[in-house]
């Protein structure tokens, strides 16, 4: 049971990951067109705010991890996350008047608006780590898994928001759904914490 | 086999004229770049399959002779305005409309802008493109240059919009806001002439994006190809009496140039024949490629 939740939170994250990135290029692009720079620009903060997450998430991960302290990093997530739906226009704004240069322009209008959700997703995969692995000669199969299943996650947000969720809805409700689906997996994994 | 000469072998495979050949082909930053010559008539193609909307041509023996019917349907526009003295191109292709606005109004400011560097050297070595001393050819992302330049005092009474070559819409310039901000450069009484997609599911949403921009525009149709083009104006639209009478005043000027203004005006409706309950087109909803492959 617990094994499933971790597993089911570690493939939300993913899929949140790389869908916000996708979203990223279109929420950008009336300021700073969706030239290969700007995907630049977004690919880099992402990697960015990634490498930090797993930085920070596997530090925090030493002392007293719990399930659900890893549901208030799905907490923190979408609160993170959420904002981008109220600040993102009136601050790509602010850089627009500021930065001529549309590569620079895009990339701190990108590290502005996804740092902070990306590093706090990224501390996930550390910290599910922390949490399944009991003997460290298993740790590298139970990483295996992990890190199978949150890249599973994100291929499913990548195709999922490319083909289908941007045909369907705004970017700013796509955003909220995902915010939303953040919030529902803290739930579980806060309910399945409480349990055991 | 290098993937440029698989690229040339699939062209003459598909191409329908056997005589077409490929003269030059490069992939940009942004795209393939193709110059076939098929007889006299020279073409930039962006994609490999043989598509009109993809093609901007030149008749090497007849310079002036515009081939593709949607650029002569552009200049549709000028029955809103006979003398624009300052002109915006979005999208340069071979350069052909410039190069004709140019010849029109030699003492128009003409500026163009165009994302991808590799086609303004095609344009210039291949299609006879030399930017007069009144021209002026931006290399950047439109939506960048139109929300920058609407801060500028700059009006154009001519604005037309062509960047929609090749396989790949580019979706920030199909928006509701993005016809704002272009609108915002016109003068009051400017016009937008814009090459637009007449078949697919697209049709109806960018007929109802420029309806909630411009409200009512002439929605010119060829009868005989897959062309439509839309021509707005910021101002009132002007009757068809008022189009018959400057279409004669400029048939002698645009003769030259294989262009039937004559029978434009009869064309160029303003009764929706699209879906009023379409999606507008927003950058918060704009699958355009998506909507594209759309019966």
């Amino acid at each position: 049971m617990r094994r499933t939740v971790i597993n089911v939170l570690a493939f939300g994250g993913g899929f949140v990951i790389m869908s916000l990135e996708l979203l990223g290029g279109r929420v950008l692009a009336p300021y700073f067109g969706s030239s290969i720079y700007v995907w630049g620009s977004i690919i880099t903060v992402f990697m960015l705010s990634l490498a930090l997450g797993y930085l920070i998430g596997g530090y925090i991960s030493v002392r007293g991890p719990s399930l659900r302290r890893f549901s208030l990093l799905f907490v923190a997530g979408a609160l993170l996350t959420y904002p981008l739906v109220l600040y993102a226009e009136p601050l790509m704004h602010v850089v627009f008047e500021h930065i001529e240069d549309p590569r620079y322009g895009s990339l701190v209008a990108g590290a502005t608006l996804f740092m902070l959700p990306t590093i706090v997703l990224g501390m996930i995969s550390p910290y599910s780590v922390r949490l399944m692995v009991t003997q460290a000669d298993h740790s590298g199969s139970v990483a295996g898994t992990l890190y199978f299943v949150s890249t599973l996650g994100s291929a499913l947000g990548t195709l999922a928001t490319s083909f289908y969720l941007v045909l369907w809805f705004e970017i700013d409700t796509i955003v909220t759904l995902l915010a939303a689906s953040l919030l529902g997996l803290a739930a579980i994994g806060w309910f399945a914490g409480r349990r055991t | 086999m290098k993937p440029s000469h698989v690229l040339v072998c699939a062209l003459l495979l598909l191409s329908p004229g056997v005589d077409a050949r490929v003269i030059h082909s490069e992939t940009s930053l942004y795209q393939n770049i193709i110059v076939m010559e098929d007889g006299s008539v020279r073409c930039m193609q962006f994609t490999i399959r043989k598509d009109q909307r993809n093609q901007s041509c030149i008749d090497l023996r007849a310079t002036k002779h515009l081939v593709f019917p949607y650029t002569r349907m552009m200049l549709g526009a000028l029955l809103l305005d006979q003398s624009p003295a300052h002109i915006l191109m979005v999208g340069l292709g071979g350069g052909t409309l410039p190069t004709t606005l140019a010849q029109l109004y030699p003492d128009a400011q003409i500026d163009v802008v165009e994302l991808d560097p590799a086609v303004v050297v095609v344009a210039k070595k291949y299609f006879d493109f030399a930017p007069t001393p009144n021209m002026r050819v931006f290399e950047q992302d439109a939506r960048v240059w139109v929300k920058r330049n609407a801060a500028q005092p700059t009006r154009y009474d001519l604005i037309m919009l062509d960047a929609f070559n090749g396989d790949y819409i580019p979706e920030h310039l199909m928006t509701r806001e993005f016809l704002q901000e272009a609108r915002e450069l016109l003068t009051d009484s400017g016009v937008l002439a814009s090459n637009t997609f007449a078949v697919s599911q697209l049709y109806q949403n960018e007929s109802v994006t420029y309806a909630a921009v411009f409200g009512e525009f002439f929605n010119f149709r060829s009868p005989d190809t897959a062309n439509r083009v839309i021509i707005a104006s910021r101002g009132a639209l002007p009757s068809s009496e008022s189009l018959e009478i400057t279409a004669h005043t400029l048939a002698p000027t645009l003769t030259p140039y294989g262009v039937a203004i004559d029978t434009y005006p009869a064309l160029m409706k303003t009764t929706p024949d699209w879906d009023p309950d379409a999606r507008v087109l927003t950058d918060q909803y704009s699958p355009a490629n998506l909507l594209k492959g759309r019966p």
